[in-house]
C-alpha cells in the first residue's frame, strides 16, 4: 500500500455515490461532477435525511448526475424531469424534490414545463447546468448559447439570442434565484443548501464549462485552459467577478466574451401550490381567497 | 356537504364522469390532465371530486407534462391517472414508454375522436386501437380496455387500475366520445363490494434491494420514493439493480421480459363477451360502441335464423389469439367493424391465418355505425 492509499482511502462524499457506477461518463474538465459534489454537501448541509432525499433528471450529460448518487434517483425522459418530479412532490410533500438538468434539457424541450412549474410555485428545487450547448449530442447550439458562438449547429456564429435564464425564473414566479459558476463552488454549495431549505420553487442556474462540445469550436483550448479563459474573459476571479446581492435579473444577460453577474437575484416568500391546495374546501371557499389575496399584496410588494 | 370516494348507488351518468368514478372506486387519489375534447369531462369530473376525498388534481401546461406527472405521484405510491383524446394521446406516448419500461402502475383514458391530427374534435372514432400497442417507440407492453358504456367505463376504470398495479404497467381505456359523452344508469355498488388490487411492495432489506429484480411472476417488487430503499429507475436499459448497462443481452432481459409479463398473465388479463358462438357460420368480433351495436345487429340476424355470432373484446390489448385462432377454425366468416379504416381487422386477420374470411367493414370516422348497415353485412357474409 503506497502512503497515499492510506491518506486517501475514501472520498469525502463516497457514501453519496454508487461506485458500482464509476468512473463516470463526463469527459476530463468537465463541471457537472463539481455541480453534484456540491449538491451532496449542500443536502448535507441543509439537514436533509437521506430518504427524504428525491432527485429527478432528465436526458443529457446533466440528467446523468442521476445515475451516481447514492439516493432516490429518477431519471426520466428528455424534457420532463419537471412534470415528473411535480407528481412526485404532490404525492408526497415531505420530500425534498431537487430535478438536476442541462440548458437543453430544462429550457428547450422542457421550457413550457419551467415556466409553469415556476408560476405555481410548485415545492421544488431546480438546478441547471448550464454549459451553452448540448454536450451529449456532440455540442450543438441550444437555448443559452451566447450569440456570436460557434457550435457544431451554428459553424458560422449562433444569431439567436439566448435565454437570460435568471430572468425567466424571476419573472416565471420562482422564489428563489441564484447564478454562480463551478469556479465558486462554496457559494455554489451554500446557495444550494439555502435553496434546498426554502419552500417553493427555487432556481439555481451554474455555468459550467462543457471543453469538449463548447470549448473546442470556440478556441477555449485545453479544458484547464478553458478554465483559465472562464476566469480571464469574463472576470469570474473571486476579486474581480460581479457578485451582486439582490441583482435586477434583467440585467444577467450572458454575452460572448463579457463578465458575468453572478450571485442571489430573488429571495422571497408565496405560498406553494401545496399550500394553496391544502385551503381548498369543497365548503369553505372564504379562507383561500383570503390567501390567495396576501399572496398578490406580496408579489407586488 | 362533501360527498365520499365511492358513490355508492343508481346514478344517470355520463361516460367521462363513470370513468372518473371508477377511477376514483378504485382507489386514485392523483390525476394530472390538459383540456381535450371529448374527454375534458373526465377532467372537470376529477377537479370537483378529488379535493373532496383528499387526492390532488393539477391542470398541467400539456398533456408531455400529464403523463409524466402520474408517473411521478404513482412513484411515490399513489394511484394515478390522466385522460385524452387523439391529440394528447399522441403527446402522452413519450412517458407512456417511460412508464412501461420503469414498470409504473397508472391509468390513461382515451376518449378517441376522429383524425387524424386535430381530426373531428367533437365525432366519434376508434382510429387509436393500434397507437394503443405500437404508438411509444421500442416494444414495450400494453394493456387496453375497450368499454361500450357508461356502466362498463366505471367497472373497466376499476379492472384498470387493478392490472396496472398487479403486473407494474401503464394501462389504456381506449373509450369513445360516444361511450365518453352518453349518459345512462350506472350503478356503483358498495365500498366493500369493490375488490381493490395493490402493488407488489418491496419489504425486504433496504440496502439490499434491487429494483428490477423479478419475482417468479416476472413482476418485481416496488419500494416508493422515500422508502429509504435508494431507488434508481432510468428509462434507459437497465439490469437489476436500475444501472445504465447499454448492451444487447441486457436489452434482450429486460424488454424481454417486460414482454412476457404481459404474455405470461394474458389469460389473466383478457376479457371477452361471446354471444352465439357455439354454432355460428357468421362471427362479428368488435369493440367498445361499436360491440356494442353489433350485439344488436346480430340479434336481428338471429331472428331473421341466420346463425351469427359476437365476440366483444373488453380488453383488446393483449388480444385474445389462441382464443380467435381456434374459433376460426368453425367459422365461415369473420366480420370486424370499426370506426376507423382498419386496425384491429388487420391482428384478426393475422391470427386467423387463412381458416376464415375475414372482412373488414369500414365506419367513417365521425359516423356512429347503425344495427340495420351491419345486419345487412352479416346477411350478405352467408349467402
Amino acid at each position: 500500500m503506497s502512503e497515499l492509499d492510506s491518506v486517501f482511502d475514501a472520498h469525502p462524499v463516497d457514501a453519496h455515490l454508487r461506485a458500482d457506477m464509476l468512473p463516470h461518463i463526463w469527459c476530463p474538465g468537465c463541471g457537472i461532477g463539481i455541480v453534484l459534489k456540491a449538491y451532496i454537501k449542500a443536502l448535507d448541509k441543509a439537514e436533509i435525511p437521506l430518504e427524504k432525499r428525491i432527485m429527478v433528471s432528465g436526458i443529457g450529460c446533466s440528467g446523468r448526475a442521476c445515475i451516481y448518487l447514492n439516493q432516490d434517483c429518477y431519471h426520466s425522459t428528455h424534457g420532463r424531469p419537471i412534470p415528473f418530479a411535480t407528481g412526485l412532490k404532490l404525492a408526497n410533500p415531505d420530500l425534498n424534490v431537487s430535478v438536476i438538468s442541462g440548458d437543453g434539457d430544462l429550457f428547450a424541450i422542457g421550457g413550457n414545463h419551467f415556466i409553469h412549474a415556476a408560476r405555481r410555485n410548485m415545492d421544488l428545487n431546480v438546478i441547471c447546468i448550464n454549459n451553452f450547448n448540448y454536450g451529449m449530442t456532440g455540442g450543438q447550439s441550444g437555448p443559452t448559447t451566447p450569440v456570436d458562438s460557434k457550435t457544431i449547429t451554428t459553424p458560422y456564429g449562433n444569431i439567436e439570442r439566448p435565454f437570460n435564464l435568471p430572468h425567466l425564473a424571476s419573472s416565471s414566479g420562482a422564489t428563489y434565484v441564484a447564478r454562480w459558476t463551478t469556479l465558486d463552488v462554496r457559494r455554489l454549495r451554500d446557495s444550494m443548501a439555502e435553496a434546498l431549505k426554502k419552500k417553493g420553487f427555487t432556481f439555481i442556474e451554474v455555468i459550467s464549462p462543457c471543453p469538449t462540445g463548447y470549448g473546442r469550436p470556440n478556441r477555449r483550448g485545453e479544458p484547464i485552459d478553458e478554465m483559465k479563459q472562464y476566469q480571464e474573459i469574463w472576470d469570474l476571479r473571486e476579486d474581480n467577478w460581479i457578485i451582486q446581492e439582490g441583482a435586477d435579473p434583467r440585467e444577467a444577460d450572458i454575452r460572448l466574451n463579457e463578465s458575468i453577474v453572478v450571485g442571489v437575484f430573488a429571495d422571497t416568500d408565496r405560498p406553494t401550490f401545496t399550500d394553496l391546495y391544502s385551503q381548498l374546501d369543497p365548503v369553505r371557499k372564504k379562507k383561500l381567497k383570503e390567501i390567495v389575496r396576501e399572496d398578490e399584496r406580496r408579489v407586488r410588494e | 356537504m362533501t360527498r365520499p370516494r365511492v358513490l355508492t348507488g343508481t346514478h344517470f351518468m355520463h361516460g367521462d364522469f363513470a370513468v372518473a368514478e371508477g377511477g376514483l372506486a378504485a382507489g386514485c387519489k392523483f390525476f394530472a390532465g390538459y383540456p381535450i375534447t371529448p374527454a375534458t369531462e373526465v377532467a372537470e369530473r376529477m377537479a370537483a371530486r378529488l379535493p373532496e376525498i383528499g387526492g390532488v388534481y393539477i391542470q398541467m401546461e400539456d398533456e408531455l407534462g400529464s403523463m409524466a406527472a402520474i408517473l411521478g405521484a404513482s412513484c411515490a405510491g399513489v394511484r394515478s391517472m390522466t385522460s385524452t383524446s387523439g391529440p394528447g394521446f399522441s403527446l402522452m406516448q413519450e412517458n407512456i414508454g417511460l412508464g412501461a419500461v420503469l414498470e409504473v402502475p397508472c391509468v390513461v383514458v382515451d376518449v378517441q375522436r376522429g383524425g387524424p391530427s386535430t381530426g373531428l374534435p367533437t365525432s366519434v372514432s376508434q382510429q387509436d386501437m393500434m397507437q394503443a400497442k405500437w404508438g411509444s417507440h421500442g416494444d414495450y407492453p400494453i394493456v387496453a380496455y375497450s368499454p361500450a358504456s357508461p356502466q362498463e367505463c366505471f367497472d373497466i376504470a376499476i379492472k384498470a387500475f387493478n392490472t396496472a398495479e398487479k403486473y407494474r404497467t401503464p394501462v389504456l381505456v381506449m373509450s369513445d366520445e360516444v361511450v365518453g359523452h352518453m349518459t345512462e344508469r350506472v350503478t356503483i355498488p358498495e365500498e366493500s363490494a369493490i375488490k381493490i388490487v395493490d402493488r407488489k411492495l418491496y419489504e425486504g432489506d433496504p440496502d439490499k434491494y434491487l429494483p428490477y429484480r423479478p419475482d417468479e411472476d416476472l413482476i418485481p417488487p416496488m419500494a416508493l420514493a422515500g422508502d429509504g430503499c435508494k431507488v434508481h429507475m432510468t428509462g434507459l436499459i437497465h439490469d437489476e439493480g436500475g444501472r445504465p448497462s447499454l448492451t444487447p443481452e441486457t436489452e434482450d432481459i429486460l424488454v424481454g421480459r417486460l414482454l412476457d409479463k404481459v404474455v405470461k398473465h394474458a389469460e389473466a388479463i383478457m376479457e371477452y363477451e361471446e354471444i352465439g358462438t357455439e354454432d355460428a357460420d357468421v362471427i362479428v368480433v368488435a369493440y367498445g360502441i361499436t360491440g356494442r351495436i353489433a350485439n344488436r345487429a346480430v340479434e336481428l340476424a338471429r331472428k331473421e335464423g341466420i346463425k351469427a355470432g359476437l365476440v366483444r373484446l373488453i380488453t383488446v390489448w393483449p388480444f385474445p389469439v389462441d382464443y380467435i385462432r381456434k374459433l376460426s377454425e368453425n367459422v365461415k366468416t369473420i366480420l370486424v367493424p370499426e370506426i376507423n379504416y382498419g386496425q384491429i381487422v388487420l391482428e384478426v386477420e393475422r391470427v386467423v391465418g387463412g381458416r376464415a374470411t375475414v372482412e373488414q367493414v369500414t365506419y367513417v370516422p365521425g359516423t356512429l355505425p347503425d344495427p340495420d348497415s351491419m345486419l345487412k353485412r352479416i346477411r350478405e357474409a352467408v349467402k
